[in-house]
């Protein structure tokens, strides 16, 4: 009885869902208005995010170094093996998947708590009393706002992930700083970054989407905006993991 | 002209609206009373096309409001403002950019334009150096008047008012009610309001109706209302100790 009840559940879910990204993905009802919009979106989601990311990707990065080396500490193993463990493991999981993670967190209920607030507020009442298309209006400048800025993000937190490894195998002494310059372009595969980029849009989608889905769908007063947004957080997380391995066996050849 | 005909509306099987039919004429204040749970938000909500009615029909000026396609909807919703009872009013924005909101949207009007057009309908609500305010920096009464102010901005045919007296006190209230009669008549619009405030149907009550559980059970002016023999309508009407003591000395 309890699956055949969750089963029903999800079905509903991913129709209201579709209804509602059918309602998100319109022409916006006056273009100065929407690109107004995503510009403070995209300040406020992409640039806001950057200080969150820089911090985690540093320390993410300076962890995978010394964890590395720690377990490779082999005679037969050389050292620069160490600098590549952590560029590939920044590059191909971390900065796409674990930085959307925490953006689900942050990003993603920021947007359920706001639109939740505006929908027990009958702000959205009051939008769709206009004759405006407020799932459009409300949610698609996130949608895009996130998946334009994200990338840029996981790039930046490559670098300083890989740049925070170095820092901290220099000053434990765990790699010295010729090791690590010498692994992080030792076997470098470019395409990892193309993956790497490909699967935070998507993610940013799944986040942005799915927090905004819920926050729309906020019904009762400010303890359900609460509970809206931490099931955003929670939804996006697993589809976001869902997905991660999902486009990891598409894309990985 | 607004008609409402024999309009039913359930929520998850429960009915909500039971057969109510109305009609609300232009240039007046049209009132909507009744308990808290009558369901006289609903029918509001219902009329404007925030709800879709189970069964029934809406014609806005012989316009049949629920056969339209959503591409008429739309439009005829540019010729609604609706005041909301908390206000509405967008937080993120200021008091200038609530009102201007949709100008932006539906208008190519000019800054300057716009503008003017958002000075004038502040002005007419009796606001002025707001402008710039967040609705968190204004009083309710200020929120109420700003939300009328955006609701009038785009010259609306129609006019719905969600309980305008909510949370304010006494001498607020009246000067809300006095400004929506006013507004009514001087844009000659179609307004319904929907309260229970006994001195708004006293005050600006021109036609209404009262739903009771969900039934239209009485309609007509604030003069009828003493003479006539409903027991519901006096439950509802007398239930102030300081009203019975007025009217019935």
């Amino acid at each position: 009885m309890f699956f055949i009840l969750t089963f029903m559940g999800l079905f509903f879910h991913f129709g209201r869902y579709a209804v509602f990204m059918s309602r998100v993905l319109r022409r916006p009802e006056k273009h100065k208005v929407f690109f107004k919009q995503l510009f403070i979106e995209m300040d406020l989601l992409g640039i806001g995010s950057v200080g969150i990311v820089f911090i985690i990707s540093f320390f993410i990065g300076a962890v995978i170094t010394l964890q590395t080396a720690y377990n490779l500490d082999m005679p037969l193993i050389p050292t620069y093996a160490v600098p590549v463990a952590t560029r590939d493991s920044m590059l191909l999981e971390f900065s796409s998947t674990l930085v959307c993670l925490i953006l689900a967190g942050k990003v993603g209920s920021h947007i359920a708590s706001g639109i939740g607030t505006m929908r027990v507020t009958e702000q959205i009442d009051a939008l769709d009393v206009m004759g405006i298309n407020s799932a459009n209006y409300l949610v698609l400048p996130k949608v895009l706002g996130l998946m334009l800025t994200a990338p840029f993000l996981t790039v930046i937190s490559m670098g300083v992930g890989i740049f925070g490894g170095w820092i901290a195998g220099a000053a434990t002494g765990a790699v010295t700083s010729a090791d690590y310059l010498q692994g992080i372009l030792y076997a470098f595969v470019p395409y990892y970054i193309f993956y790497s980029v490909v699967k935070t849009i998507i993610f940013a989608f799944i986040l942005t989407s799915i927090a905004g889905y819920y926050g729309y769908h906020t019904s009762g007063g400010s303890l359900e905006v609460g509970h809206s947004s931490t099931k955003a957080v929670v939804m996006s997380c697993i589809y976001i993991l869902i997905f991660d391995l999902i486009l990891t066996q598409l894309l990985l050849p | 002209m607004i008609e409402a005909r024999n309009i039913f509306k359930s929520f998850e099987g429960k009915e909500v609206l039971k057969d109510v039919s109305a009609i609300f004429h232009k240039g007046k204040t049209n009132l909507i009373i009744g308990q808290s749970g009558s369901g006289k938000t609903v029918f509001l909500k219902t009329l404007v096309g925030l709800f879709e009615p189970s069964l029934g029909e809406i014609f806005y000026d012989s316009r049949n409001f629920t056969a339209m396609k959503n591409a008429d909807k739309i439009k005829l919703r540019q010729e609604i403002g609706m005041v909301f009872q908390g206000g509405a009013l967008f937080d993120s924005h200021t008091v200038e950019e609530n009102v201007r909101f949709p100008l932006d949207l539906f208008t190519s009007m000019s800054n300057e334009e716009k503008l003017d057009r958002t000075n004038f309908c502040l002005k007419r609500v009796n606001l002025v150096n707001v402008n710039h305010l967040f609705p968190s920096e204004i009083s309710g009464g200020m929120k109420k008047r700003v939300a009328i102010a955006r609701a009038i901005a785009l010259n609306p045919k129609y006019l719905f008012c969600d309980e305008p007296n909510s949370g304010l006190d006494p001498k607020t209230s009246i000067v809300i009610d006095e400004l929506i009669q006013e507004i009514t008549q001087e844009f000659d619009m179609t307004t319904i309001v929907n309260t229970h405030d006994m001195n708004s149907v006293m005050g600006i009550g021109e036609y209404i109706i009262f739903i009771y559980q969900g039934h239209k059970y009485w309609e007509g002016t604030s003069q009828d209302i003493f003479t006539c023999d409903n027991k519901e309508l006096n439950d509802f009407i007398f239930a102030s100790k300081m009203f019975q003591k007025m009217v019935r000395g």
